[in-house]
């Protein structure tokens, strides 16, 4: 179950890059796990190790100080590709708290919300301007308002962004989402009742 | 006068168990199929929260992604592999839901085994915790891939939270030329149009060209929904469908099936039914498919050049393209025709079903692989493995040299041993040409079967359509 996130403040670490799938973001050596935990081990393992398991200098989250990045500043369609729920879990035990695009990819966005993890929706030019200040200044902290729906800059900028209503509730409440979909029970047993009459073939199957 | 519909909206009405408010409902799941990579986090869940599972009637569960394929197989794969297989066959036993487990007939790559078992249906809603759920929309089912939580979710409640998407119908014209397969279709509509042309939407493929498919052809198309952004892709049920489904296993039979039939029948969208977005593709000219780069839209007729990335105008989208070349390994202007391959695979939920396996035995029949290089070709089930064996497609592919494989995902994610070594070239009949996709330092070049197996006797890429004899 998530928990409420109110606002993250923190180092923030451009990576620019459109596309970003679901694969390079936690390679599928790292999914041969039935736990969800220790996964930031694996984020971005084949961009962050070569071969030898070995730092690589150039990747930005090998560099200090942005390897204790909160943020993420990342590019169009991030999350895109596989549905692996352990792209979100990595990135959240490697200790990001919310995500900085210009667009995600639909499942990617879904996992954020049920996990916790903000994904903040920004325009290409106001991204372009808070990576452009966050490579003058990487030490700086920016802060993400989840209430406000602010994006505060280290240079004191604002950059305000919206986000649906319920996902941003999700947020600020850590919801039990199944729980809250429980709730319904008495709605699922009259639709099941309805549905047995009229689609008798989708409730009662042949046994195996 | 009722407001025409879609089918999309006919299905999406169906299934409406409760309106939240804010735009999103609990939509109900008529089927949900899991695997063992993306459910054991799920269950874990159920059970630290003291949840049971609701429907184990509406679950049924296969291994795939991380098993063996080799003959002879057991639970041994990869490190940490039995594990993940165990927790599935104890997850399935504990909460009674049907499992096709390693050496049942009925085993195979979840997207394959949900059409041939009759576990998917026309107007059903399908989900599994996999992003190419979408292939057995083929079927007139609206299927989605969900992350692990909506599995759980799924698990408690046999239902999803949704948004209605917005719908886009692709009207696919003309008739396909010879030699020319569904991939191909598909692989040009993703380079018509982007991997993010369809982001978001649910959509319709018809159109005389989509009508004149089989049902796995269909499947093919379907499949790489995903890769269009697409949160699903769905082709209306037709006489096509219902002769596909008929007296398999989990299908309905009888009165029932009479009674599903006539509502299948109704399911077609509606004259006049309205879509929030439209496109048209005319296949007449089409030719073979090929990708040069690291994403599915960066595909060209094999006749074609690599592209030029100081021709693009974007820049982004040029810098992509650099990217891509680096490191698949290509110049700009080098045709893709002719360039030497190490491996190819023929296997994935896009094409691993008997059709396939048809298509590239006939060009490889009477035909050898290429000195030095592998060639795997992995059934997507159990069921087209014991089929192809009793059509002899078997030795056909291991008289020319392929490797013949028990069932599962395989090379087209490298979860389990086989891979594509760094550096290495694969022409591969699955979805995803990305980085590391077949393994770290992979290179794949998307393709359809046929090509395929023609690039695996040349030892390089090649028309198929020029290979004497073949169609
Ligand atoms: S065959 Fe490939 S794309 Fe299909 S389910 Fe398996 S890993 Fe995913």
């Amino acid at each position: 179950m998530p928990e409420p996130v109110n606002r993250i403040t923190g180092i923030a670490a451009p990576l620019p890059r459109a596309n970003v799938d679901t694969d390079a973001i936690i390679p599928k050596a790292h999914l041969l796990t039935i736990h969800r935990s220790g996964l930031g081990a694996g984020l971005f393992s084949e961009w962050r190790f070569d071969d030898d398991g070995r730092e690589r200098p150039d990747f930005v989250l090998n560099q200090a100080p942005w390897r204790e990045a909160k943020i993420l500043l990342a590019g169009e369609n991030f999350g895109c590709g596989s549905s692996r729920e352990h792209a979100v879990w990595s990135l959240m035990d490697f200790g990001i708290g919310c995500v900085i695009a210009p667009s995600f990819a639909s499942i990617f966005h879904e996992n954020c919300q049920k996990n916790g993890l903000a994904a903040v929706t920004l325009d290409e030019a106001a991204l372009a301007q808070l990576v452009a200040v966050v490579q003058a200044t990487p030490a700086a902290t920016m802060t993400v308002d989840i209430e406000t729906c602010r994006v505060t800059a280290p240079d004191g900028r604002e950059f305000p962004f919206t986000m649906e209503a319920a996902r941003r509730q999700a947020l600020l409440e850590g919801l039990d989402e199944i729980g809250a979909s429980l709730r319904h029970d008495a709605a699922m047993a009259a639709f099941e009742a309805r549905d047995r009459a009229q689609r008798p073939w989708i409730h009662a199957l042949p046994t195996a | 006068m009722t407001t025409p519909r879609s089918i999309i909206d006919k299905i999406w009405d169906q299934h409406v168990v409760a309106d939240l408010g804010d735009g999103r409902v609990l939509l109900h799941i008529d089927r949900h199929m899991l695997h063992e990579v993306t459910s054991p986090q799920a269950y874990a869940g159920l059970a630290a929260a003291g949840r049971r599972l609701r429907r184990p009637d509406l679950t049924f569960a296969t291994a795939d992604h991380i098993v063996s394929t080799e003959n002879g197989r057991t639970d041994d794969t990869v490190p940490g592999g039995p594990e993940m297989i165990r927790a599935l066959r104890a997850n399935a036993e504990a909460t009674g839901v049907a499992l096709f487990d390693l050496g049942d007939i009925r085993q195979g790559i979840v997207h394959v085994i949900a059409p041939e078992l009759g576990i998917a249906l026309p107007g059903a809603t399908l989900v599994c915790g996999d992003s190419h759920t979408s292939t057995v929309g083929a079927l007139g089912a609206m299927a989605w891939g969900i992350g692990t939580s909506e599995v759980e979710h799924v698990m408690a409640t046999q239902t999803a939270i949704l948004r209605r998407p917005p719908t886009m119908r692709i009207t696919v014209t003309g008739t396909r030329p010879a030699g020319v397969s569904a991939k191909d279709m598909v692989l040009k509509l993703i380079a018509t149009i982007g991997t993010a042309g369809a982001t978001g939407y649910g959509v319709e493929y018809a159109g005389p060209a989509i009508r004149a498919l089989s049902m796995e052809e269909r499947m093919t198309v379907c499949n790489m929904s995903v890769e269009l952004g697409a949160r699903f892709g769905l082709i209306a049920p037709d006489e096509v469908t219902f002769a596909y489904l008929q007296g398999r296993p989990f299908a309905p039979a009888g009165d029932l099936w009479e009674q599903a039939v006539d509502a299948w029948r109704a399911l077609a969208s509606d004259p006049g039914a309205r879509f929030d977005a439209e496109i048209e593709l005319d296949v007449s000219g089409l030719t073979p498919q090929v990708s040069w780069g690291t994403s599915p839209q960066d595909c060209i007729g094999v006749g074609e050049t690599v592209p030029d990335p100081e021709r693009e105008a974007d820049p982004k989208r040029r810098q992509a393209m650099r990217r891509a070349l680096d490191y698949i390994g290509l110049e700009p202007g080098t045709p893709i025709r002719d360039l030497p391959v190490d491996m190819v695979f023929i296997g994935s939920c896009t094409n691993s079903r008997i059709e396939d396996l048809r298509a590239a035995a006939a060009v490889l029949k009477g035909r050898r692989v290429a000195a030095g290089l592998r060639a795997l070709v992995v059934p997507g089930s159990g069921q087209v493995r014991r089929q192809a064996e009793a059509e002899g497609l078997d030795r056909v592919f291991t008289a020319a040299g392929f490797e013949w494989r028990e069932p599962g995902c395989s090379m087209c994610a490298g979860m389990n041993a086989d891979r594509v070594p760094p550096g290495k070239r694969c022409v591969a009949t699955s979805n995803r040409n990305f980085e590391g996709r077949q393994g770290p330092g992979a290179r794949t070049h998307l393709a359809s079967p046929a090509t395929a197996a023609a690039a695996a006797v040349a030892g390089r890429i090649v028309d198929v359509r020029s290979l004497e004899g073949s169609a």
